[in-house]
């Protein structure tokens, strides 16, 4: 039974530019207090263009209504529990959206002077000391712009360190349940990428890991706990084979939800990681970025850290440039400042205290979703799971109904769908993180509509294949859009019916 | 919930961690505090910052007005707290305003395709790079001088290990534009592509036609960079370049000391298989309605992992629709109209002081400062609440004396007499 919504009434809308019309306007500008002067004659006629052909003509109303109709079509945190397992969809302080936008930190131009950027500068250091204070790592840069910027950033790091060693060495080792940037970081940072298969608990098998393992090895890039929720529990095995043969190990701090105040990457064996501030620190997902992919390395990597470096200078900060061994830039500028601000604000709001409770409850929340639906979804690997848990749609799929006609079901059920087949791993996997943000009632309503929904699969199975059926869109034709791909409108493309 | 865990207490949840691995004490961090008491902490800093100074910095980081409707928009918990839309069925509205960006996006830069945005403008120009190395099979690079410096240093961090080679060209001594003798001299088979950005770091329109002719002639693509989103108004559509990428910040994207901005991909139709990044398309749902989805996934890490064109996952979504809503807010007549405003504030600036190079300017150009330190001029602004120009030395040995000076809408006239007044020679004593 459905509990958690029922269908409501939304509104229609086309695109802006078929709402257009010549000479409507939503905007006014001040009357200039210089002369006019005519474009053709300072830029050349030949540099100026005609009017942008299509560009939208509309109203104020106009625009206020259509973004926010459009709005009203998507799902999102604050309507519910978003269960994307490795996205860590917790819920986004407003108080955080307040902060970043003061004046004085939101209008801050990157080259003010150094003496009036002060504040700015103050609140990147103090979120570079709390994040080494989390992850037990000696150095924070907060360059990378995302998690995988963060990671190319890290695997350039160990390249600038192992080249300094005399041999940048050939290839990267992965896992097969990793993240797909791991591999496509590697390939764009020179690297050979090296699958490792896991073994049967869904590991990093210490055998195969010690075979592989030679000069030729520059990382292995591991993601802890891995994309199962499983802590790698031998993570300092893992280390120790590769520090003996020169290599380092990357750790992909995506899923770091499930360790901060209990555990530190610094004090179990990585060299280098990667942290994204839009995951375990809170800052909004905005419908795919911005995010923040800070980096933290131990001591031997610091020097290659990217270009500037914060620096106290008797009672004040400056940027450092002079690091000649620095890899460079990744990224204009700083980073992505107003991630960076409202990351500390969650910091702050928290504690030391406060993020370990976070993450014990966020562990909590996914053993409990374990506890509920183990009986009805096949569980491929059974070892202790922290932060989210993975089911395989086995039982369902003998009755041909597969993990993705689940998701499109839960969304019936008021709920945005986990994340579907993925790790590789598992065959039809359906992956679960709920995060600490969520209470019992949620969560219990989540398990029964996915509970409800085993039962629909054995009683009436055409109803999941066909989900969603409430949704003011009903199943989109994926396969259509990539073999005849429209990706921009045009006054006479639009074959398709119009919204209104 | 621990009980029905089979759990006595939440520390068992890590009793299967090995304890050499476990955190033996708490963080060092401070407790938490309270809602006031965050606010009271960041305005502090925020005041520690410069506030209520008239500014003159450009340099890829444009003070244009946000207009209310932006944050307006952007603040929506429907958008502000959903991630990327791959469940299309409960995410048309995300997916919508994406790709009416990417519409946007062509119908500015005379491309056919855009994606759904990169990090930012620097970072997009090593990504165009690659793009470009991708379509030519070739490995050369050759990137203009007047392209934004900390540009060029990214793309250098991206080449010095992604097996590209990078080479730069120089711009003419007395127009300030780019050199097309020495790029013409300079280029060969196996270019990839040649890199301008119009208008360039100086501030001046760039010739992107004659550059995009030379390296056709040899086969390589033309990559066009943008900083200056505004300028895109006013300025004919590069269509002739293969590539454009820019940096969307001055549409109504904060300063914020460097980020988060947003930048653009946009490129020919015939290049979309080489293209990074996330892209929108159309198609209809079960029920004939019209529907977006992403789209072309084939290129992307999730799918294609070390053959994929970019490593890219997270982007720059909200602040894409905060450009998307500056669009619409400015809409066809209004991006004109700013652009006009921002180009005859800067021809006022240029009045009062005299640029260093000929060329035609859009909104910020280089100003020379008559023998003095650029320093000492700047300070005695500061003293007025002025931040002065960015001074060029430290990444144009050539231009010890000279700033970059821009001026846009929000610019006041009073404001540019004063720096006007701060340029003229010092009177000598009789």
């Amino acid at each position: 039974m459905i509990k958690k919504v029922r269908p409501h009434i939304t509104q229609n809308e086309s695109l802006l530019f078929e709402r257009s019309s010549p000479g409507k306007k939503g905007y006014q500008l001040p009357a200039l207090d210089v002369p006019d002067i005519d474009p053709a004659a300072v830029l050349g006629a030949a540099n100026v263009r005609a009017e942008i052909e299509g560009f939208p003509e509309v109203s104020e109303v106009e625009i206020i209504r259509h973004f926010t109709r459009l709005s009203t079509w998507n799902y999102a945190i604050d309507l519910g529990l978003y269960p994307l397992g490795s996205c860590t969809m917790k819920y986004n302080p407003r108080v955080n959206e307040l902060v970043a936008r003061l004046d004085g930190l939101a209008w801050a131009h990157p080259y003010q002077p150094e003496s009036l950027a002060q504040g700015a500068m103050e609140i990147m250091a103090r979120l570079e000391a709390a994040l080494a204070d989390i992850t037990g790592m000696d150095a924070i840069t907060l360059q990378p712009a995302a998690g995988a910027h963060g990671e190319l950033t890290g695997i350039l790091l160990i390249r600038a360190l192992l080249e300094k060693r005399g041999n940048p060495r050939k290839r990267v080792l992965i896992p097969d349940s990793a993240h797909g940037t791991n591999p496509a970081t590697a390939a764009i940072a020179g690297y050979a990428v090296e699958n490792i298969r896991s073994n049967d608990r869904g590991m990093v098998d210490l055998a195969e890991l010690e075979r592989i393992v030679d000069k030729d090895v520059a990382a292995l890039m591991v993601t802890n706990p891995n994309t199962l929720g499983v802590f790698e529990g031998n993570i300092r095995s893992i280390a120790d084979i590769l520090h003996k043969k020169g290599a380092l190990l990357y750790m992909d701090g995506a899923n770091m939800n499930a360790l901060v105040g209990i555990a530190r990457p610094g004090e179990f064996g990585v060299d280098v990681m990667h942290l994204n501030l839009h995951k375990t620190f809170s800052t909004p997902h905005g419908g795919g970025g911005p995010g923040g992919g800070p980096v933290a390395v131990k001591k031997i990597l610091e020097p290659f850290l990217p270009l500037p470096r914060l620096k106290r200078l008797r009672n004040r900060w400056t940027f450092d440039y002079n690091r000649p061994r620095s890899i460079g830039r990744v990224r204009a500028y700083y980073g992505n400042f107003g991630v960076i601000v409202r990351a500390l604000a969650y910091v702050l709001a928290h504690g030391g205290n406060g993020l370990r409770n976070a993450t014990v409850d966020a562990v909590l929340n996914a053993n409990y979703i374990r506890k509920k639906l183990e009986p009805f979804y096949d569980l491929p690997y059974k070892a202790p799971n922290m932060h989210e848990v993975v089911f395989s749609d086995e039982r369902q799929a003998k009755l041909g109904v597969r993990t993705g006609d689940i998701a499109k079901r839960l969304i019936d059920y008021g709920f945005h769908p986990y994340t579907v087949s993925f790790p590789l791993i598992v065959h039809g996997a359906l992956m679960i993180e709920p995060t600490e943000t969520e209470g019992k009632r949620e969560l219990d309503l989540f398990a029964d509509a996915l509970i409800s929904i085993a039962r629909e699969i054995e009683t009436d199975p055409e109803i999941v294949r066909t989900a969603p059926h409430s949704t003011r869109t009903s199943r989109v034709d994926e396969v259509a859009a990539a073999r005849r791909p429209v990706l921009r409108w045009k006054p006479d493309n639009s074959s398709a019916k119009a919204a209104d | 919930m621990l009980a029905a865990c089979g759990l006595e207490s939440a520390e068992e949840l890590f009793a299967h961690l090995p304890d050499d691995v476990r955190l033996k004490q708490p963080l060092a961090l401070a407790p938490g505090i309270s809602e006031y008491e965050i606010v009271d902490y960041f305005q502090a800093r925020a005041t520690e910052n410069a506030s209520q100074y008239a500014s003159f910095l450009g340099a890829g980081v444009y003070a244009h007005y946000r207009p209310v409707m932006v944050d307006t928009v952007v603040s929506r918990g429907e958008f502000l707290t959903s991630y990327t839309p791959y469940q299309a069925e409960i995410s048309q509205g995300t997916l919508t305003t994406i790709f009416e960006f990417q519409t946007m996006i062509c119908q500015l830069t005379g491309m056919e395709v855009a994606n759904a945005s990169m990090y930012d403008g620097s970072t997009a120009v090593p990504e165009a790079a690659l793009m470009a190395a991708r379509v030519t099979g070739r490995n050369r690079v050759l990137v203009a001088r007047t392209v934004h410096p900390e540009y060029r240093e990214v793309l250098g961090t991206y080449a010095r290990y992604g097996r590209m080679s990078i080479e730069e060209f120089g711009y003419v001594a007395d127009s300030g534009v780019l050199d097309l003798e020495e790029l013409a001299r300079g280029i060969d088979g196996q270019t990839a592509a040649v890199i301008i950005q119009s208008p360039n770091f100086f501030g001046i329109v760039e010739n992107v036609k004659a550059a995009a002719a030379i390296a056709h002639k040899h086969g390589a693509l033309l990559v066009m960079i943008f900083t200056e989103a505004v300028s895109l108004g006013i300025l004919e559509p590069p269509a002739d370049a293969d590539i454009v990428a820019g940096e969307l910040q001055s549409f109504a994207i904060s300063p914020s000391y460097g980020g988060p901005y947003a930048g653009i991909i946009a490129t020919k139709e015939k290049f979309i298989r080489q293209m990074p990044g996330r892209l929108v398309g159309e198609t209809l749902d079960s029920r004939g309605n019209r529907a977006f989805c992403l789209t072309l996934a084939t290129r992307e890490q999730h799918i294609r992992r070390e053959k994929a064109t970019s490593n890219i996952c997270t982007n720059q979504a909200l602040i894409a629709l905060m450009a998307t809503v500056f669009m619409s807010v400015y809409g066809k007549e209004g991006l004109r109209e700013l652009a006009e405003q921002n180009l005859a504030k800067a021809h006022y600036l240029s009045g009062k002081v005299k640029p260093r190079f000929s060329g035609p300017f859009f909104n910020e150009f280089v100003a020379a400062t008559n023998g003095r330190a650029p320093d000492e001029i700047n300070r005695a602004l500061l003293k007025r609440k002025i931040i002065g120009g960015l001074p060029l030395a430290r990444w144009y040995p050539e231009l010890e004396n000279c700033v970059l000076l821009c001026a846009t809408e929000m610019t006041r006239r009073e404001h540019m007499d004063e720096v006007g007044q701060a340029f003229l020679p010092v009177p000598q004593a009789a």
